[in-house]
């Protein structure tokens, strides 16, 4: 501690580099929590503890591609299955397409297999009962200010209404919460009817998105699951049947490796960081070098001196690491409160460990160098400029 | 008076690519107990290496150096970055004064790599500013205060941690004749009222005539000197 306002004193000798260098360190830390909170939201995709009982069934073609929804009996039939419900995408817009969330027209015991969310039996019998009853989660009610008893008028892009028109108007009979802050994304979704649905739109009437499956043993998923694909085996609707987490996780790779991609990035930004921070503190030194004599020939010993230039490095940035970090938590922070449509995770705990033990192994690369050569400079020449 | 510092067939040779230079040919010289030395002679006469030698800076190439009793030539580079922080205070031609740190602290630096607390520290910097006539100078940093008055904090933190000895290179030779007389008058009032030994290069007779003896230098042997305390 007492050798802080030295190297504090040092640090800022050249205020304007310093602080440029400082603001680059901040850049870059920043990117840094920003990409892994991007990276956590896309790994904790299908991490749900209460989601390993659920299998998925979707077309083998693709996501895309419907399947009847005759299949619903001779899946409830096969041994394991405990729930089948069901679902379709919408896809509908509300108020301007900026708006997008996920809206699903659902099985009406889509939430009996979500034991998860928290949903009030009078607010699920109310969604049993109300043919236009919809359920959203509790941040997207907040994003636009709904409450119970609502109209929300949705414009379809792909299923046009039997009686003519694009607009479906439903009537807001619950809202939910998902208690886990990681999954706190999953609030951002509207569910309504299946019945409602497929008896007012045009076209696909009869056929559903995908099934969920609830099984007995998560231990025979994998059995039970090519139970399911035997159903359809042969028929022009093949179907793939996998654990949520499964799907979920091969949706996500649909984008790409994206621990791939935001390693490689960050990486990419670490080099950077450290060429730059590395040239600074190499001529932060050289032009100290007879200060750093000074301390040596006031009995400052050499190992002294190489620590005081190796704090001074990772002092340099860990400030700006604890800066960016501190910043992109903000951000992340905001970006959540105002409901943007981002897969980011908050930016906790573990990204400020790693990001400050990345900040103290990046000081300590980057001025092993210049402590070296403060370490090994001989007093007589430093001081006489040689 | 007893010898502080003996010095015994002393030499110094440097070596640049096959060149050899002697710098120093077997000097002897015994410098008494609050003794203060001026050492002259002309460029490249060796002078500074001897003052180096004898702070602890360099290592000679034969010969033995002994301060206090202790042979400092013997001592390894930890140890005798020790024995430098506890026994000899350095003032430099340029003052050497970090110059993002006030006057205080830079002051306060050897004191560092004592056990002493913070407040303790702060008190001997105080106390060393306000001998060397700059109590109210201590929050200020070295760019804000005259050559003169710079070479005065250099005093301070030379002396803060009490040291025997004194080794001053040419401490008057970057400032004017009046700054120059007012450090000299304090080195010579830190040798008379405070014991300190001090050993001076100069080039300057002026400035020797504060000391109590000068020492001739030329082509690395002594001239003429003080005779050598008897053992």
């Amino acid at each position: 501690m007492k050798f802080l306002p030295l190297i504090f004193g040092a640090l800022f000798r050249r205020k304007t580099r310093t602080i440029f260098t400082l603001l680059s360190i901040v850049a870059a830390f920043l990117l840094f929590g920003l990409l892994d909170s991007v990276r956590g939201a896309f790994a904790s995709a299908g991490n749900s503890v209460a989601g390993v009982d659920r299998l998925m069934t979707i077309s083998k073609i693709s996501l895309t591609v419907q399947m009847p929804k005759s299949l619903l009996e001779r899946i409830s039939a096969v041994p394991g299955v405990k729930d089948v419900a069901y679902a379709n995408w919408f896809g509908g817009i509300y108020q301007d397409p900026k708006n997008f969330f996920p809206n699903l027209a659902v099985s009406s015991n889509f939430f009996d297999l979500r034991p998860e969310w928290q949903l009030s039996a009078a607010e699920l019998k109310a969604f049993h009962d109300t043919r236009t009853g919809a359920v959203v989660g509790a941040e997207l009610a907040k994003r636009y200010g709904w409450k119970l008893g609502d109209k929300i008028p949705l414009e379809a892009t792909i299923f046009p209404m039997k009686s003519g028109g694009n607009t479906w108007t439903f009537d807001l009979v619950g809202i939910f919460h998902q208690p886990d802050p990681k999954l706190r994304g999953e609030e951002g979704q509207m569910f309504f009817n299946w019945d409602y649905f497929d008896e007012a739109r045009t076209l696909g009437n009869g056929y559903v998105g995908w099934y969920v499956e609830r099984i007995n043993d998560r231990n025979a998923a994998g059995t039970i699951a090519q139970a399911i694909d035997r159903i359809a085996e042969n028929s022009d609707h093949e179907t793939k049947t996998q654990t949520e987490a499964a799907f979920q996780a091969n949706f996500v790779s649909q984008f790409g490796d994206i621990g791939l991609i935001v390693s490689a990035i960050i990486a990419a930004v670490f080099f950077t960081l450290i060429l730059l921070t590395g040239n600074t503190m190499a001529q932060a030194v050289r032009e100290r070098i007879p200060e750093l004599a000074v301390l040596k020939t006031i009995g400052f010993s050499s190992r002294s001196v190489l620590l005081l230039v190796l704090a001074e490095a990772v002092l340099l940035i860990a400030l700006g690491a604890a800066a960016g970090l501190a910043l992109s938590t903000a951000i992340v922070a905001s970006l959540k409160a105002s409901g943007a449509q981002l897969p980011l995770l908050p930016v906790g705990g573990e990204i400020w460990l790693e990001g400050l033990g990345l900040s103290i192994l990046i000081g300590l690369l980057v001025g092993a160098l210049p402590a070296r050569r403060g370490m090994r400079l001989r007093i007589v020449d430093a001081l006489a400029g040689r | 008076m007893s010898a502080l510092v003996e010095i015994r067939q002393l030499s110094k040779v440097y070596t640049r690519g096959k060149q050899k230079l002697e710098v120093l040919h077997h000097v002897d010289l015994d410098i008494p107990s609050g003794d203060f030395i001026a050492l002259m002679g002309p460029s490249g006469s060796g002078k500074s290496t001897l003052l180096n030698l004898i702070g602890g800076l360099d290592s000679p190439t034969d010969g033995t150096i002994t301060i206090s009793g202790q042979r400092i030539d013997q001592l390894s580079e930890n140890a005798l970055a020790r024995w430098r922080a506890a026994t000899v205070g350095f003032v430099f031609q340029f003052y050497n004064l970090l110059p993002m740190l006030t006057a205080r602290r830079n002051v306060e630096l050897p004191l560092l790599l004592t056990r002493l607390s913070a407040e303790q520290r702060r008190r001997n910097a105080e106390v060393a500013l306000q001998l060397v006539g700059l109590g109210d100078r201590a929050t200020h940093k070295p760019g804000e205060l005259s050559g003169g008055q710079q070479q005065r904090v250099a005093i301070a933190r030379a002396i803060v941690s009490d040291p025997q000895l004194l080794v001053c290179d040419e401490p008057t030779g970057d400032l004017d004749r009046q700054s120059a007389e007012e450090v000299l008058g304090l080195l010579q009032q830190l040798n008379r009222d405070h014991g300190k030994t001090i050993i001076m290069v100069t080039h300057d007779p002026k400035a020797a005539g504060y000391a109590s003896h000068t020492v001739h230098l030329d082509k690395g042997t002594l001239v003429d000197q003080p005779a050598a305390v008897p053992a």
